[in-house]
């Protein structure tokens, strides 16, 4: 992909140098602590809060002018949220960009772990809505950061014993609550829990919460345990089909309505990956066929 | 023998103002002590600077655990304390709000205090709050049920078996019938009388109301203005009350 040298009315990477470098001491602290929630001074973004401003923050205090960046939005390289941060950054950093996860060396997704495995090389940077996974049982910011101290995480399995009490399964499906390290709970940010055995990865993991003002990371190789019940265990399910367009059966996919008689089908979330595949020769039961013209 | 829970000296103020001041006593296992005053006397005050809910300004606060025998629960690390108070140790609020999860299933309040120590079997803890919620006399179909769904003294056994469901050795209980119309109160006293003669408990009751305490309380203690002013055996103090004040609130009950 082509792209436009920097603006030279922003400081490398938007952020000021001074910016930059608090965000990388809670960056190293998060490092030094895997799962623990550290608080840093979150600026204000040129966008709103919910479109990642964390994450932009994260990514900005990461890049050099040698980096390659891919933003993905709920797998995809297209959508407007990923479109809009990566404009963001060939404008206010002139980095090269890319679509290819194993070309990319920072990596800025929201919702999504893509699927081809990531190396020691990689940084990904997750946009995280609400980090606080104890939130929603526990509205009180003291009480939760107490119980993070005092690692009282009994409530955590309280909102797991309600889900099978309602639905007779843990129906968690997305943010599926973690143990990092034997020690803190996290919240992986909504990533479905599809992508929660991913969470143990080669790559450097950092998290980016710009309205809540907190950072934290999961370092390379760190063991990342998805909370569950002896009887009930965890189980990363996915949408019980193979992809429409590549065939593979092995990828989490979207399901997408085609018309309104109830027809849909099934298509890899990360198109990266579905793109990857069908140049490769992989059809699935909706690939356009050579033939038909 | 000795006592379970041991008061020396506790004291509290508000700024000039006193909570309570320099209260003494000792509970033994298996005794329940009611602590009765007018509105304003420091009942509560001393209930909650007992548990824990907030440091004293003087005084020592001993309970005998289970691991180091007798213990000043004022100089613990926090980390203790909280696990004291979620396992030997339960209170009971006035309000059953302030005590439950009101967006958690009645089994999820329950099953609270056992995932809270360890518990991870999902069939375990149902089973036990199954258990729980039978011996309070909740039906079993209302398990699931948030307690935002029951009346008032549904909800206020529901607190009792949510704090019970761990065996706690020693119970506060905050006025525990307040609120609640004579014959569910009658229900609820002849609930907490079983469990506390058929776990052997000990326990401490707040109250102003005097027949709350001949029911259950072994032991009596009557505060006026942050001071203790008589304490005794329950149907001595009531019956022949010393104390000006005691007298005073002895005779204001209203006979029908």
């Amino acid at each position: 992909m082509s792209m436009p040298s920097q603006d030279q009315a922003y400081n490398f990477a938007y952020l000021d140098e001074q910016t930059k470098r608090m965000i990388r001491r809670a960056i190293l602290k998060g490092v030094a602590i895997p799962g623990y929630q550290v608080p840093f001074a979150s600026r204000e973004m040129p966008m709103p809060y919910g479109w990642g401003t964390g994450g932009v923050q994260v990514t900005a205090a990461c890049l050099t002018p040698d980096d390659r960046l891919k933003v993905i939005d709920q797998g995809a390289d297209d959508t407007t949220n990923a479109v809009s941060i990566r404009k963001f950054f060939q404008r206010t950093a002139g980095v090269a960009v890319t679509e290819a996860t194993i070309d990319a060396t920072v990596i800025q997704t929201r919702h999504r772990i893509p699927e081809a495995p990531l190396n020691r090389d990689q940084i990904l940077v997750y946009q995280v809505p609400i980090p606080e996974p104890l939130r929603f049982l526990e509205p009180r910011e003291t009480e939760t950061r107490k119980m993070h101290a005092l690692e009282e995480y009994g409530l955590m399995h309280v909102k797991l014993y309600e889900d099978i009490a309602r639905h007779g399964h843990i129906a968690t499906a997305y943010a599926y609550p973690v143990k990092v390290e034997g020690r803190y709970v996290m919240d992986p940010s909504p990533i479905p829990k599809f992508d929660n055995p991913k969470l143990e990865m080669a790559a450097l993991q950092l998290f980016g919460a710009g309205r809540e003002q907190r950072i934290y990371a999961i370092p390379p190789y760190t063991k990342v345990v998805s909370l569950d019940f002896a009887d009930h265990p965890f189980d990363p399910s996915k949408a019980d089909h193979p992809c429409d367009l590549c065939g593979a059966d092995h990828s989490y996919l979207d399901e997408v309505i085609t018309n309104d008689q109830g027809a849909r089908m099934f298509v890899c979330s990360d198109t990266d990956y579905c793109a990857g595949r069908q140049a490769s020769g992989h059809h699935g039961r909706l690939s356009p066929q050579e033939d038909a013209a | 023998m000795t006592p379970l829970f041991s008061v020396r000296d506790l004291s509290k103020y508000y700024g000039a103002r006193i909570g309570c001041a320099n209260v003494s006593f000792d509970l033994y296992p298996g005794e329940v002590m009611g602590i009765v005053g007018e509105s304003g006397s420091g009942k509560s005050t001393l209930l909650n600077a007992m548990a824990g809910h907030f440091a004293p300004d003087q005084g020592q606060v001993m309970f005998d655990t289970r691991l180091d025998g007798m213990r000043d629960t004022v100089t613990m690390s926090e980390p203790e304390r909280r696990m004291l108070s979620r396992t030997d140790w339960a209170f009971v609020h006035q309000h059953a709000r302030d005590g439950l999860r009101m967006n958690v299933s009645a089994g999820g309040n329950v099953g609270e205090r056992l995932m809270a120590v360890g518990a991870r079997h999902y069939g375990d803890i149902r089973a036990q709050a199954t258990d729980w919620l039978d011996r309070v006399e909740i039906a079993q179909d209302r398990m699931d049920d948030r307690p935002t769904a029951f009346s008032g003294g549904m909800q206020q056994r529901l607190q009792i078996a949510r704090n019970l469901v761990t065996a706690p050795r020693l119970v506060f209980m905050d006025e525990p019938t307040g609120g609640l119309d004579v014959s569910v109160q009658a229900r609820l006293l002849d609930l907490l009388r079983g469990l506390v003669r058929e776990m052997g408990l000990s326990a401490i009751i707040v109250t102003h109301d005097l027949a709350v305490v001949r029911l259950l309380a072994d032991r009596l203690m009557v505060m006026k203005s942050g001071h203790v002013v008589e304490q005794g055996l329950t149907d001595q103090v009531l019956d022949d009350p010393q104390h000006g004040y005691t007298q005073l609130l002895v005779s204001s009950v209203l006979q029908v």
